[in-house]
């Protein structure tokens, strides 16, 4: 279990993950050898998963970003696995992602133009297996990002 | 920015981990270290690398619930959005927040301990918020990654 110098450890790495450990340590309040040493334990106990590098899409040339949401027939023995594995092939879908609720699986797709994105949705999305039913919600703006626990 | 082969390679590896240095970066793919670390400077400067983000076993540190919601505005005009977006960030267990053209006005990511914190969120936090309308819960059961479309 986490006590409050993992928190605060933690609650400082998320919100400022390029700090190094003698910085973080000093922002958490402890010396650099406990800091260090808790985020060993962190690591190694699989709380402390890694960091990734967030890529900006758009400054890549992909101006479109949609969610869209599947309905899957469930009827059909292996729907999940099936589509899952076709929507894996498709380069342009960045997240899948599985529910319970109305929506069963929701894919982020990325696309240069909107004249892509209704070539890959034709194309790729549309001729993936099991769909009932799809809807589609276009990115406007991120208002929030990056994802940390309130710890 | 012009990107080759080995830039994506680069953008690849560092959306996996960020923390890999540039001397491992450089021998996998075949550059000297001060090289893979001016690419790597070069990519962060082009702004097609937007940070880091640290990625943490959720249900380690203690929230066992994920829940994505679709939020409609019961009003609109800008006003109502920017009260909305002002007071649905400051919520802690709000992790993302983004808006959408489609079904839904807004789309939030929202974790909880378990399923009775996440009614406590819902009700106290979410359903308070100014102007907010329908919402749509979707328990979140599983989530991949993927490496997008690089080359």
């Amino acid at each position: 279990m986490l006590d409050d110098v993992d928190r605060r450890i933690l609650r400082n790495l998320q919100a400022e993950p390029d700090l190094s450990t003698a910085d973080l340590a000093g922002r958490a309040g402890v010396t650099s050898a406990v800091c260090w040493r808790r985020l060993e334990k962190m690591r190694e106990g699989g709380v402390l998963i890694g960091q990734e590098a967030v890529i900006d899409w758009r400054a890549l040339g992909y101006e479109v970003e949609v969610s869209l949401r599947f309905t899957l027939d469930k009827t059909q023995r292996n729907a999940f696995d099936e589509f899952l594995t076709a929507a894996r092939e498709v380069p342009e879908v960045i997240e899948i992602q599985t529910f319970l609720g109305r929506v069963d699986v929701r894919l982020n797709v990325l696309a240069r133009d909107m004249a892509h994105y209704q070539d890959l949705y034709r194309t790729r999305i549309l001729t993936l297996p099991h769909i009932a039913d799809i809807e589609a919600l276009m990115l406007i703006a991120t208002i929030k990002s990056g994802e940390a626990l309130p710890l | 920015m012009n990107m080759d082969e080995i830039d994506r390679n680069l953008l690849r590896a560092l959306a996996k981990d960020a923390s890999v240095s540039a001397g491992a970066l450089g021998r996998r793919f075949g550059l000297s270290q001060p090289a893979a670390w001016r690419r790597i400077k070069r990519l962060h400067d082009a702004g097609l690398i937007k940070g880091r983000r640290v990625v943490l076993n959720a249900e380690a540190v203690g929230f066992g619930v994920t829940v994505f919601l679709g939020v409609k505005l019961a009003t609109k005009g800008r006003v109502s959005l920017d009260d909305f977006e002002r007071a649905v960030t400051a919520i802690p267990e709000v992790q993302t927040v983004q808006h959408v053209l489609g079904l839904y006005d807004y789309r939030l990511r929202v974790v909880a301990r378990d399923i009775s914190d996440f009614e406590r969120v819902l009700r106290r936090r979410v359903m308070t918020l100014p102007g907010v309308g329908d919402v749509e819960a979707n328990v979140l059961l599983s989530e991949e990654r993927r490496p997008g479309p690089l080359g």
